[in-house]
C-alpha cells in the first residue's frame, strides 16, 4: 500500500532532462511557438475579464478590451466597479458568507475522516474490512443521487438555509474521498512507531493527535486544498440547500445572480467574477506545491 | 487510602469532568445557536457586554446609531466557525471521555465506534440514506416507473440532453486530454517549464461560476454594424466576417460550452500527464534515441505505452466531472437552444419544476452511467499503485 501520489517518482520541474537538439520536427522554435500560443490562448479569456473590470462602464462598451493595448490612456481606469460590486451588489456579504461556509465544510470532514482513516488502517474491530469497504465504495455515488431525499429531509428538519445544514452536507459529499486518501497515507505510517507509543501507555487518541496527525501533515493538507476549492467553487449544493437569500448566499449563488439580473452589464460581472476568484486564485498561487499533489491524489472525487 | 478506593475516586471524578465537559458543550453549542437565530445576535450581545463592564456611553451608542452590519456580520462569522470546528473536536473528546468510564473490555469494544461512528452516521444520512431515497422515488413518484422511464428515454427535451451529453463527453474528454498531452511533451522542452505550466493550470482554480462569466464574455454577441465588445465576435469583425451569436445558436452553444470545459479541464490532464512522462525511465528513452528512433516515433512507441495508465485515469476522471456539469449550462444558456445536457435537467425538474420522480429517475441514469467509469477508474489508480 502506498502513500497516494507522494511516492510517485518525478524528476522535478526544472526541465533538467536532456534532449537532442536540432532533431527537424522537434526543433526549438516550434516547440517554443506552441507552448506560448498555448499559454496566451489560455490566460486570454482571463485577462479580457481583468481588464474589463477596471474600465469604466462606457469604456466597456464601447470599445473591446483588446483596444486598450493600443491606446492603454484613452481609456478611464477606475476601481469604482469593484467599489459598487462589492457594496450595492451585495458582494461583500456574499464574501463573508463564502468563508464562514468553506472553512468548516473543510475542518469537519476532514476532522471526520481523519479519526476514522485512523481507526480502519490502527485499530482492530469487526466488520472492520467491510466498513471500509462501504465507505470506499460510496465514492461512486454522483452528488444528484442524493438531492432530492435530503432537500426533503432538510425542509423537515428545517437545516434548508443554515450554514450548519450546508457544512454537514459538504462534510458528508467529501468524506468517502477523504476517508480513501488518508486511510493510504495513515496506513502506510512506519508500524513501530505507532507500536511503540502504544506500548508506552499512550492511548488512540493520544497516539492519533499527537503522532498521527502531525506526521500526516503532509496528506491533510493536500485534501484541505482540494476540499477547500471545491467548496468555494461550488454552486449545487449552495443553490440546494443554502439557498439565495443575500443573508447566507455565498459568491458563486450570487455570481449567478447577478448573471441573471444584470447580465450585460459587464462592468458588474467582471468585477463580480473576480472577487469570487480572489481567494482560490491565491491560495492556487500561494500553494500551488500542495494543490498539485491535492489534486492528483484527489481525481477519484465523486 | 487503598488502591481500590483511589481507583473509584479518580472514576468519579473523571466521570464528573466528562460531564461537566459535555454539558459546557451543549451550553456553548445553545449559546452559539441562539446568537446565530436571534435578531440583531452580534448588536444585543454587544451591548449586553458593554453594559456589563460599565461602558453604558458605547452600548447607548449603538442603541441608538445601530450596528456596523460588517462588523456585525464578521462576528457571526468567528462565531458559526468557532462553533462548526469546536464542535467537532468536542464531539470526539467528549464521548471518547465517555467510553473511558465504562470497564476496560466494554470500552475497548466500544472505542473504534467513537472513531469511526461519525463518519458512518454521516455518511449513512448524507449517501445511503438518500441514494436509496431516490432510488425509491424514481420508482414510484410522478406517475410510477414507467412514466419516469419514458420521461428519461422517450421525451424529446431529455433525448436532446442526452445527445449533447454525448457530444459533451466525446469533445470534451479528447479535448482536454489530447491539448493536455500536448501541452506536457512540449513544456517539458523549454525552460521556463513551471511558469509556462502556471497558465494552462490556473483555470482550475476558477469555479464554473466563474469561468461560465469570463466565457461568457468571450462569445457576448451584438448585432451586426455595433461594436462587438466579446473577444471572438471582435476577431470576426477584424475579419470582415458576420457576427455570431455563439450561446444562441443550436450545436455552436453546446460547442463553445464544452470550449470552457476543455478550457478549465486541460490543466488536469496536463499536470497528470507531465508527471507520468517525466517518469519514463530515461534509459528507455535513450535506448530508443539509440537505435535510432525519431522523436515522433520515441513519442508514440516508448513514451505512450508507459504512461496509458496515467491516460486512462485522467480521461475518466474528466469523463465522470463532464458527466455531471451543470453549473457552466446552467449560467450560461440555462438549457434553452437546444443546449441543454442532464444533470442541468435534474437540477430544473428538482428546483423548478418540483417533479421529484422525474429528477430521481435521471439521477438513477446518471449513476448507471458513472458507476461503470468509476470501476474502470479505480481499478486502473490501483494497478498504479494509488489508492487501497
Amino acid at each position: 500500500m502506498t502513500a497516494p501520489v507522494t511516492t510517485r517518482q518525478t524528476r522535478g520541474t526544472g526541465g533538467a532532462r536532456i534532449h537532442p537538439v536540432g532533431t527537424g520536427f522537434w526543433s526549438k522554435t516550434p516547440v517554443r511557438v506552441g507552448v506560448v500560443l498555448i499559454a496566451v490562448t489560455w490566460s486570454m479569456p482571463t485577462v479580457g475579464v481583468l481588464i474589463s473590470s477596471f474600465r469604466s462602464p462606457n469604456d466597456i462598451n464601447s470599445s473591446g478590451w483588446w483596444t486598450v493595448f493600443a491606446h492603454p490612456f484613452e481609456t478611464t481606469w477606475t476601481f469604482v466597479n469593484y467599489q459598487n460590486v462589492l457594496t450595492s451588489d451585495g458582494m461583500i456579504d456574499a464574501f463573508f458568507n463564502s468563508l464562514i461556509v468553506t472553512i468548516p465544510a473543510t475542518v469537519i470532514p476532514i476532522t471526520i475522516a481523519a479519526f476514522a482513516a485512523y481507526a480502519f488502517a490502527w485499530i482492530d474491530f469487526r466488520g472492520r474490512a467491510l466498513l471500509f469497504a462501504v465507505v470506499v465504495g460510496l465514492l461512486v455515488v454522483p452528488l444528484q443521487m442524493t438531492l432530492v431525499p435530503l432537500l426533503r429531509a432538510y425542509n423537515v428538519l428545517g437545516l434548508t438555509g443554515s450554514f450548519v445544514g450546508t457544512w454537514l452536507a459538504h462534510t458528508g459529499f467529501g468524506l468517502p474521498l477523504a476517508v480513501y486518501l488518508l486511510f493510504n497515507y495513515i496506513s502506510s505510517l512506519p508500524r513501530d512507531i505507532l507500536e511503540s507509543a502504544s506500548v508506552d501507555g499512550a492511548s488512540h487518541l493520544t497516539t492519533f493527535t499527537r503522532l498521527v496527525l502531525p506526521l500526516s501533515m503532509p496528506a491533510l493538507a493536500a485534501f484541505a486544498i482540494f476540499q477547500f476549492l471545491w467548496v468555494w467553487n461550488d454552486l449545487l449544493v449552495a443553490l440546494v440547500f443554502l439557498g439565495t437569500d443575500s443573508e447566507v448566499a455565498v459568491l458563486t449563488a450570487r455570481l449567478n445572480e447577478l448573471v441573471g439580473s444584470r447580465g450585460q452589464d459587464w462592468h458588474v460581472l467582471t468585477a463580480g467574477a473576480f472577487v469570487t476568484m480572489i481567494v482560490p486564485v491565491a491560495v492556487f498561487l500561494g500553494l500551488q506545491r500542495y494543490f498539485v499533489r491535492g489534486l492528483l491524489a484527489g481525481s477519484v472525487k465523486g | 487510602m487503598s488502591r481500590a478506593v483511589e481507583g473509584r475516586t479518580r472514576r468519579a471524578r473523571d466521570l464528573t469532568t466528562a460531564l461537566a465537559g459535555l454539558v459546557a458543550l451543549g451550553l456553548a453549542f445553545a449559546g452559539g445557536y441562539l446568537f446565530l437565530k436571534a435578531d440583531a445576535g452580534p448588536e444585543r450581545l454587544m451591548t449586553w457586554l458593554y453594559r456589563r463592564i460599565g461602558l453604558e456611553g458605547q452600548a447607548d451608542a449603538i442603541a441608538s446609531r445601530g450596528f456596523d452590519p460588517l462588523a456585525a456580520k464578521l462576528m457571526v462569522a468567528v462565531v458559526a466557525m468557532l462553533l462548526g470546528v469546536g464542535g467537532i473536536w468536542g464531539v470526539y473528546l467528549a464521548t471518547n471521555r465517555l467510553v473511558d468510564q465504562f470497564p476496560d473490555r466494554t470500552a475497548r469494544a466500544l472505542r473504534p465506534w467513537v472513531f469511526v461512528g461519525p463518519a458512518v452516521v454521516m455518511l449513512g444520512f448524507y449517501l445511503v440514506f438518500p441514494a436509496v431515497g431516490t432510488l425509491v422515488r424514481a420508482l414510484k413518484d410522478d406517475g410510477g416507473v414507467i412514466e419516469n422511464l419514458k420521461f428519461v428515454f422517450t421525451e424529446p427535451d431529455v433525448l436532446s440532453a442526452w445527445r449533447n451529453n454525448v457530444l459533451w463527453i466525446v469533445v470534451g474528454t479528447a479535448g482536454s486530454v489530447l491539448i493536455g498531452l500536448a501541452f506536457a511533451t512540449l513544456v517539458d522542452r523549454v525552460k521556463r517549464e513551471a511558469l509556462a505550466k502556471t497558465f494552462v493550470f490556473l483555470p482550475l482554480a476558477i469555479s464554473m461560476v466563474g469561468a461560465a462569466v469570463i466565457w461568457r464574455f468571450v462569445y457576448y454577441w451584438r448585432p451586426a454594424g455595433e461594436e462587438q465588445i466579446g473577444l471572438l465576435n471582435g476577431v470576426f469583425a477584424a475579419l470582415g466576417r458576420e457576427p455570431t451569436p455563439f450561446l444562441q445558436t443550436p450545436v455552436l452553444n453546446t460547442l463553445s460550452l464544452i470550449v470552457v470545459m476543455i478550457w478549465l479541464q486541460t490543466g488536469f490532464a496536463m499536470v497528470v500527464l507531465s508527471a507520468a512522462i517525466k517518469a519514463v525511465p530515461t534509459e528507455l528513452l535513450e535506448a530508443a534515441r539509440i537505435d535510432g528512433a525519431s522523436e515522433p516515433q520515441t513519442f508514440m512507441r516508448v513514451v505512450l505505452p508507459s504512461i496509458r495508465g496515467a491516460v486512462l485515469t485522467v480521461a475518466t476522471t474528466i469523463l465522470i466531472a463532464i458527466l455531471k456539469v451543470f453549473d457552466i449550462v446552467f449560467v450560461t444558456t440555462g438549457g434553452r437552444f437546444d443546449s441543454d445536457v442532464i444533470a442541468n435537467r435534474m437540477f430544473q425538474e428538482m428546483i423548478r419544476f418540483r417533479n421529484f420522480g422525474r429528477a430521481s429517475m435521471l439521477a438513477v441514469a446518471l449513476l448507471l452511467v458513472v458507476v461503470p467509469v468509476m470501476v474502470i477508474n479505480v481499478r486502473n489508480l490501483r494497478k498504479q499503485g494509488i489508492g487501497a
